[in-house]
């Protein structure tokens, strides 16, 4: 079985609504997909059934050929997802070192820890320290986070996801709220991520989409329209009626 | 980092700790000179000691883990029932007996948390509160076993550690009750600065992101309530086997309310906060309801209303308020 | 049978007292977002006002009733437009907190003019008579309550349904920013609102001094009944207040009838079991 993320056969409804109709994707350890469409296309509802805060109707989600669609979302963060939510949420009283102490902590197993002081861990601050240094937020490792610009959330809110070396990791709209004179700073972050990493961007900001995304995906009304390199799809002219066009006017 | 870097944030880290363990030793200095300042309220002196711990379970799973409970009596009560049962049915040693109140507390608190960590809000408020009353019902209702609106009476302890009897005027309770508290206060400290400790300030911050990180947010919080129900069943106990005597009050409402006055009073998360409001509100009633007995509640409402339109994060928060005041006007 | 049309009387006329006492609470909590443990206090000075309506100055009971209601309400404005204006604001603990200050100041203010004992509602001669119904007799009183129980919930369903009023309240329940950016001005929705609920806790109280007997600590004691209508109904729906407010009373009132030794712990044992499986309460939403 091929590793990386295989959706068969996703469907969502909500009473009458179908918000997710037979989604089939794939994402590769390697992958750059961004998932793009209109407002109400689905796409956040689609990061919840791969994250598990929603459960689908119909279908399968595997990964690396395991069913996952009975773990909860805690397991399968643990199982290899991780994600970054669209408004950033983060704890905001806790300096950005607390911040990302927690998810080492949890990830090397030792969230549970009594007695020893979370601040004297010695290999836990070394990680620590090496996200910060790789997302320039030395600087602000002190200050409460919700000190700092929203720029830079956003990156505390990236790092702290990559702090779980996830394998599959979902980027919903990482640019959203940032002015865009600090675009660079999510772009160039993204470009950072590790090779093998299976990355799916969710994003309303084409002039990201096209920079980052190797491949696209186009999802209105809970349906695929198309997949394609980012190329074909500004070719397109079907997507430029519905939904590009409608943006770059 | 270099290396004078590092060097830099050790020595302050350490700075800051022997700041804190200066705080701390102040904080023992005041109540040793308590005892001798005030040698005919030690009664009085440690049933402030007892709130003092009561309270500090409660920051802990309100402060540190943001549970907004309003049935900490419900833990307080079964460790004052269970030590005094104890004592009087099989053994009245009082390590034993803080023991078994401890355990009792963190029982209930475990069973309660496993329907009670479901809920959110007014319903979880609400859930504790009935727990509590719960639990006075079956005390009121074992009459035979509880002494029912009685109370339940005839513990007497055996001296403390094999010789330190329990005296008539409660020098030895207020040394017993002061040595619990300070145990109980390194062992919260020692929690809160841990991983686990970390982990549930963060479910207080963001439940979204620590489920988001892989961590089973419920479990955590079944597990700090247990703890916090096993502190508050320890002042339970201690207050058992100092008064003699367990009556329903152990699980009143008011009880629950007024830990959390106190605790909002002197500033949540900072288990500091606990200490400062439980003993400046244990003044103000005594005081209050001596000067006038018909009135004082008037006082305390007073208070209650006072604290939370004018310091909201508690008299320990007034510190950073004065702080950030000065920094503007600088 | 007369035992369960007893338990069926008592039972609604106890939820009905509950859902009146009870209703005001739930709305300002479904609109205002404020946990208001001080709802309490509402009943009390109904029923104080009552008591001293009718022992000092002798009064008959109609219009006590009407003007100890009304008195409640004046009260009740100022109240909100100084204090629980801002109180809403607040956080959820601070919330608490804060009407817990009131509550106490409501006790403290009963305690120092009427004293700390039983204040008693004397019903007049015509109404404690019992009513023959041919196979049954049953206390007038008893009909009387669950009569006026309808006429509120008739009442209040009139209002939102069929004037702006309650167009703009059910428009703020639902989204208050939403309704605030539509022109509808939440500050006085809030205080009419407030007003109408303290005047039907008031209603409450005086008519269910017989069960729920006034005193100053009132406000206290019967402070989680009346969280628990509202956390069983779900909050800020009147519906859910009224079924909620039924099936407690006749809850209630079956465990005390059935097994009187064990009636409060049947009855919290089930109000914790159906808060686990709705935490939202019976009709309240996510």
């Amino acid at each position: 079985m091929m590793g990386g993320l295989e959706i068969r056969n996703l469907n969502k409804r909500f009473g009458g609504l179908t918000v997710a109709n037979d989604i089939n994707l794939d994402l590769k350890p390697g992958d750059r997909k961004a998932l793009i469409g209109p407002n109400g296309a689905g796409k956040t509802t689609f990061a919840n059934l791969i994250t598990g805060i929603t459960p689908p109707t119909s279908g399968e989600i595997f990964l690396d050929g395991r069913d996952i669609r009975r773990l909860t979302e805690a397991k399968r963060v643990k199982a290899g997802i991780a994600k970054t939510f669209q408004i950033t949420t983060l704890f905001s009283a806790l300096t950005v070192r607390e911040n990302l102490r927690l998810p080492v902590l949890e990830r090397a197993g030792r969230s549970w820890g009594f007695f020893r002081a979370a601040a004297s861990m010695a290999d836990i601050d070394a990680e620590v320290d090496a996200l910060l240094d790789s997302f320039n937020l030395s600087r602000h490792a002190d200050r409460p986070v919700e000190q700092l610009a929203y720029g830079q959330q956003r990156l505390v809110e990236m790092a702290l996801t990559l702090a779980l070396k996830p394998r599959i990791l979902i980027l919903d709209e990482p640019a959203a709220g940032v002015p865009t004179s600090d675009t660079h700073l999510i772009t160039d972050a993204i470009a950072a991520l590790p090779d093998d990493l299976a990355v799916l961007i969710i994003e309303h900001d084409m002039k990201l989409v096209f920079q980052v995304a190797r491949s696209i995906v186009v999802l209105v009304n809970g349906t695929v329209l198309t997949e394609g390199a980012p190329a074909e799809i500004a070719q397109d002219p079907q997507i430029r009626d519905l939904y590009l066009g409608a943006r770059h006017d | 980092m270099s290396l004078t870097e590092t060097a830099q944030v050790q020595s302050g880290r350490r700075g800051l700790f022997s700041r804190r363990l200066v705080a701390d030793a102040a904080l023992l200095a005041v109540a040793v000179c308590a005892f001798f300042l005030f040698p005919y309220d030690l009664a009085f002196l440690t049933r402030i000691l007892i709130m003092m711990i009561l309270v500090l379970s409660l920051d802990l799973v309100l402060g540190y883990g943001g549970i907004a409970t309003l049935g900490q009596a419900a833990m307080y009560g079964t460790g004052a029932y269970a030590a005094g049962l104890f004592a009087i049915h099989v053994w009245a040693d009082p390590v034993a007996g803080l023991l078994v109140g401890a355990l009792a507390g963190a029982a209930i608190a475990f069973l309660s948390a496993l329907v009670v960590m479901r809920a959110h809000g007014l319903t979880l408020l609400m859930l504790t509160i009935a727990a509590a009353q719960i639990l006075q019902e079956i005390a009121n209702k074992a009459r035979p076993v509880t002494g029912g609106a009685d109370g339940l009476r005839g513990i007497r302890m055996e001296p403390l550690f094999g010789s330190l009897k329990f005296d008539f005027i409660g020098q030895t309770g207020y040394w017993y009750a002061l040595g619990v508290l300070c145990v109980v206060f390194a062992v919260l400290k020692v929690i809160t600065a841990s991983p686990f400790g970390l982990s549930v300030r963060g479910i207080k911050a963001s439940p979204a992101r620590m489920t988001a990180i892989g961590t089973s947010v419920y479990w955590r919080l079944v597990v700090l309530y247990t703890i916090g129900g096993a502190v508050a069943g320890i002042a339970g106990a201690l207050a058992a086997q100092i008064t003699s005597l367990v009556s329903l009050e152990a699980y009143s409402f008011s009880l629950s309310a007024e830990a959390l006055i106190m605790l909002i009073l002197g500033g949540t998360g900072r288990l500091y906060g606990a200490i400062l409001g439980a003993a400046i509100f244990m003044v103000v009633h005594h005081t209050a309801a001596s000067v006038d007995p018909f009135n004082w509640l008037f006082v305390i409402g007073a208070m209650v209303l006072a604290v939370v339109f004018f310091v909201p994060s508690g008299l320990l928060g007034l510190k950073d308020v004065v702080r950030s005041l000065a920094r503007r006007v600088s | 049978m007369s035992l369960l049309l007893n338990i069926a009387v008592d039972g609604i006329a106890y939820g009905m007292i509950l859902f009146m006492i009870a209703v005001g609470l739930s709305v300002t909590m479904g609109l205002m977002r404020v946990i208001n443990l001080a709802h309490g206090g509402f009943a009390l000075i109904g029923g104080v006002t009552m008591h001293g309506l009718l022992a000092s100055a002798g009064m008959a009971y109609g219009i006590a009733v009407v003007l100890s209601v009304a008195f409640t309400m004046v009260l009740a404005l100022p109240l909100e437009r100084l204090l629980y204006r801002r109180i809403y604001r607040f956080g959820e603990l601070q919330q608490v907190l804060a009407t817990i200050g009131i509550t106490f100041l409501i006790i403290a203010t009963v305690n120092v003019l009427f004293g700390s004992s039983l204040l008693a509602i004397p019903l007049p001669k015509s109404l404690s008579v019992s009513v023959d119904l041919g196979f049954r007799t049953l206390p007038l009183h008893r009909l009387l309550v669950i009569g006026v129980g309808f006429l509120v919930i008739l009442g209040l369903y009139g209002l939102l349904e069929r004037t702006r009023f309650g167009i703009r309240l059910r428009a703020s329940v639902d989204n208050r920013n939403a309704a605030a950016t539509l022109g509808i001005n939440t500050g006085h929705v809030y205080a009419i609102t407030f007003c109408l609920g303290a005047g039907l806790a008031a209603l409450g109280g005086i008519l269910g001094a017989e069960l729920l007997p006034i005193d100053a600590y009132y406000p206290l004691r019967y402070m989680v009944l009346f969280l628990i209508v509202v956390a069983v109904g779900g909050m800020g729906s009147i519906t859910g207040s009224f079924f909620a407010a039924i099936g407690l009373g006749l809850l209630e009132t079956a465990s005390r009838y059935l097994v009187p030794d064990f009636g409060t712990i049947f009855f919290f044992a089930c109000v914790m079991a159906l808060l686990a499986v709705r935490p939202n309460g019976l009709l309240g939403r996510a």
